[in-house]
């Protein structure tokens, strides 16, 4: 027998991540629609969007949320190099209980309302059109003016008056000087869909003094336990996204689930699912916990975004395998995070960056910047916004929205969302010298690092996009099936035949490979195991989503 | 001393603790989701954030205040060279202070659960009678250290820390002193049938909130990791409040 080789000890986890693909968010709201029907159409959850999207740039939902010096969300890092909660230290939270001096009030989303529809039936019959007025959903009253919504500010709608109050164009304008110009023909803008980010090192969880809050240890979903919840809104303020809510009627907080009744049975998340854009990647990605804190630590902000790479490991590596499946990761969940979208845009092709990495949570929704505007600007002046060349030399000349970029993506290193955006825009011309003159320019591929088998599939999985190829996920109950056959020492002496043959003998997890017998236990409903079903007449065919 | 003085001060202050334990570990156990602050910052910053602070912190130093006052007797102060003067120049001085500053955080509390009309939309029914007996607590408590106490108006040199504390030490020895509570000037019964008052009724409302003051949160990790099974020997949760 070769010699075991000795174990690292290692720690490995497994989180289902998401990332966006901002060039193609069309804005259309649908996720933050068919989210809002399945989880936030309560009373006490009027003003809730897990899923919102905004205007870039723009105040964004809650106005102005990323102005930390305002809110106090997030961690920050103590002269020490400790990481501290920026909302203080855990007795002067608890000294705070009584009013939270950081929490945003209604003013800061909107007052949510609705109209009199009845009015529009039982007016009695007149001369004039009924109407229905808007009324608020929190006091009742009529309102006479609407001056706030979830969304005002989409498509840049009052940016020449408001556009300076966005904390990124304010932080630019300070640190840069640069004006930014709001001006039809000059301004850029693109959207930005917002979720929780279900971090590695969530602010929120730390805050809760219940600790009602937590991390799930198999998928890395951060959730609220109602029943442990108390009312101390301390995490709805320490969340530096905002994304933890007060529903005013129970009295508890409330977030984005990542859907995750969907996810334990192999589906994606109602916001993916209903993406029309297509825009939306899930998959598990493997990752240290134990390197969570140093990494989030690291002195230099900008420093963030590297030391997060470095605390996901490699499906691929033997080791990584080995230490996972110690640490009882289910074998289908270790080949999903080798077949992970998102472990591709993130580690492989590094096209994905994490949403404000400054804020030291750990941010697992990562974004694919948009080229967009550059491409537009381009195209605007009349040159070819396709060609590589051009398309470089307007990366370099584009400032502003490379910088509002890597504001909002990368801790303000331009050189990182640079790099990302000459990837996109190599991309876009080796596709197209394949698409009209069928020649595949490795040159093209090479000059951003990438190979151009990389290229294509990168193409693939970004432009064409199939269902199967964006969503990733392994079902838990296969996990937990699979956890069982771990824990199966075989049939006892005496035991009946029928005990031979255990699960998980063949590869397959739930034919048992000769046929007849079919262990249901394991059937996750998709698939067709031999002996279950009757054989298929021949020449029909099951249609297929795409 | 009489069948009515036997039921107030020998009878209904251990009717009251019992039905508030009982309440407390009921809910405790069976309608955790009922059981939260209601927090009505969302609605209203402003006052709420000069009046919760002010009530709070002096709420909860006149509650420590009755502690003192009621559990450690005369003669241990004494002992311990507090002269009963010096004593009572203290308590009066930091009890009317604290009083001050929790009567002045509940007038705005009040004042804005009444005004406000997105915090009076959601008070909640049992808000009303746990206001009511809160505020007729703190009047009559307040008027028993005025009148009593300061002016020395009714009861004539009345020391409650013989009569009243040596009482409220009795109770735990299952041996009320019925008769010194029946001598006690009106201002201090009709304060101390309120106190117990609110003590029963306390878990039935939002006062429920006192019993989660999560001071486990300065020992535990920050982050907290939860397994996806249910973990055993958790109650589940039966009912579901206002869950719609
Ligand atoms: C032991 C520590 C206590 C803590 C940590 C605490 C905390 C809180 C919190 C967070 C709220 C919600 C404030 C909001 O609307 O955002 C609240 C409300 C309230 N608390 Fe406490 N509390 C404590 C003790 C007490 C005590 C001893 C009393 C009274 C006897 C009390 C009476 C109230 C009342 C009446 C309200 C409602 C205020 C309003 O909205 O009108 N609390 N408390
Ligand atoms: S983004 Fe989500 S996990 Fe991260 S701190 Fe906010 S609520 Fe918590
Ligand atoms: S994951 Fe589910 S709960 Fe979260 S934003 Fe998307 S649809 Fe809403």
């Amino acid at each position: 027998m070769a010699p075991r080789k000795a174990r690292t000890g290692r720690r490995v986890m497994a989180q289902v991540a998401m990332v966006m693909n901002l060039d193609k968010c069309i804005g259309c709201h649908t996720c933050s629609v068919t989210c809002k029907q399945v989880w936030s159409n309560r009373e006490g959850t009027e003003y809730v969007w897990f899923n919102n999207v905004e205007t870039r740039p723009g105040q964004g939902y809650p106005r102005t949320y990323e102005d930390q010096e305002r809110w106090k969300g997030g961690w920050e890092r103590t002269r020490q190099g400790r990481l501290r909660l920026r909302s203080g230290s855990r007795a002067g939270r608890l000294g705070k209980l009584f009013a939270n001096p950081d929490l945003p009030g209604v003013e800061d989303y909107y007052e949510p309302w609705t109209y009199e529809y009845k009015q529009l039936l039982d007016a009695p019959a007149g001369d004039d059109m009924p109407t229905a007025r808007p009324v608020s959903q929190l006091t009742g009253e009529p309102m006479d003016t609407i001056t706030w919504g979830p969304n005002w500010d989409d498509d840049l709608g009052g940016a020449s008056e408001h556009g300076d109050k966005d904390p990124v164009i304010a932080k630019l304008r300070r640190e840069l000087g640069t004006k930014v110009r709001f001006e039809f023909e000059q301004s850029f803008m693109f959207y930005l869909p917002r979720i929780c980010e279900h971090c590695l090192n969530p602010a929120c969880v730390a805050a809760c003094p219940s600790g009602a809050m937590y991390k799930r240890e198999e998928d890395g979903i951060v959730l609220v336990g109602q029943d442990q919840c108390r009312g101390w809104r301390m995490c709805v303020s320490s969340c530096p996204y905002k994304k933890v809510y007060f529903n005013h009627a129970t009295g508890k907080a409330e977030k984005c689930t990542f859907c995750y009744p969907r996810i334990e049975a192999g589906q994606p998340t109602v916001c993916s699912e209903t993406c029309v854009g297509r825009m939306r990647y899930l998959g598990v990605m493997l990752y240290d916990p134990d390197k969570v804190l140093a990494a989030a630590s690291v002195a230099d902000d900008r420093d963030l975004y590297p030391a997060q790479l470095d605390v996901f490991l490699d499906p691929h590596d033997p080791d990584v395998v080995r230490d996972a499946e110690a640490s009882g990761i289910a074998p289908d969940w270790i080949e999903a995070a080798r077949n992970s979208p998102v472990r591709k845009l993130i580690c492989e092709y590094q096209v994905a960056l994490p949403l404000h990495p400054e804020y030291r949570t750990m941010p697992m929704v990562w974004y694919i910047p948009p080229l967009s505007p550059v491409v537009d600007a381009l195209a605007g002046t009349g040159f070819d916004g396709e060609d590589a060349g051009n398309l470089f030399g307007a990366i370099e000349s584009l400032r502003i929205p490379v910088e509002y970029l890597a504001e909002l993506l990368t801790a303000g290193d331009t050189v990182a969302v640079d790099s990302v955006l000459r990837r996109l825009a190599a991309m876009r011309s080796y596709m197209r010298g394949v698409n009209l003159r069928d020649e595949r320019d490795a040159d093209i591929a090479g000059e951003v690092g990438l190979t151009a088998g990389q290229m294509e599939a990168m193409f693939r999985l970004l432009a064409i996009a199939k269902y199967e190829d964006r969503y990733v996920v392994p079902s838990a109950a296969r996990a937990d099936a699979q956890r069982l056959e771990d824990t199966y020492i075989g049939p006892g002496e005496g035991a009946p035949a029928g005990c031979e043959g255990a699960p998980g003998d063949t590869s397959d997890p739930v034919s048992d490979g000769r046929g007849a017998k079919v262990n249901l236990l394991n059937w996750d409903a998709n698939g067709r195991p031999d002996g279950l079903f009757p054989p298929r007449t021949p020449g029909r065919v099951s249609g297929g989503a795409v | 001393m009489n069948t009515l003085d036997w039921m107030l001060w020998g009878v209904f202050p251990y009717v009251a603790v019992v039905v508030m334990v009982t309440a407390i570990v009921w809910r405790a156990r069976y309608d955790r989701f009922g059981w939260t602050t209601h927090s009505s910052q969302f609605r209203e910053s402003r006052l709420l954030r000069i009046g919760s602070p002010l009530f709070h912190y002096g709420m909860l130093f006149v509650i420590l205040g009755h502690l003192v006052g009621l559990v450690i007797p005369a003669s241990w102060t004494g002992a311990a060279g507090l002269s009963e003067h010096a004593y009572h120049l203290m308590a009066v001085v930091t009890g009317t202070l604290a009083g001050a500053c929790a009567v002045a955080g509940l007038g705005i509390l009040v004042y804005r659960r009444l005004t406000v009309p997105a915090v009076r939309r959601s008070t909640l029914g049992s808000d009303h009678l746990m206001y009511t007996l809160l505020i007729a607590a703190m009047l009559a408590g307040l008027t028993a250290t005025v009148l009593v106490q300061i002016a020395g108006v009714g009861g004539e040199d009345y020391n409650y820390r013989e009569g009243i504390s040596v009482w409220f030490r009795s109770l735990f020895v299952l041996r009320p002193e019925v008769a010194l509570m029946a001598a006690a000037p009106m201002a201090f019964k009709v304060h101390i049938l309120l106190g117990f008052g609110l003590l029963l009724l306390a878990p039935f409302t939002r006062l429920m909130h006192v019993v989660a003051l999560p001071v486990q949160y300065l020992f535990r990790p920050y982050v907290v990791y939860r397994s996806r099974r249910t973990p055993a020997g958790q109650p589940r949760r039966q009912l579901s409040g206002r869950n719609r």
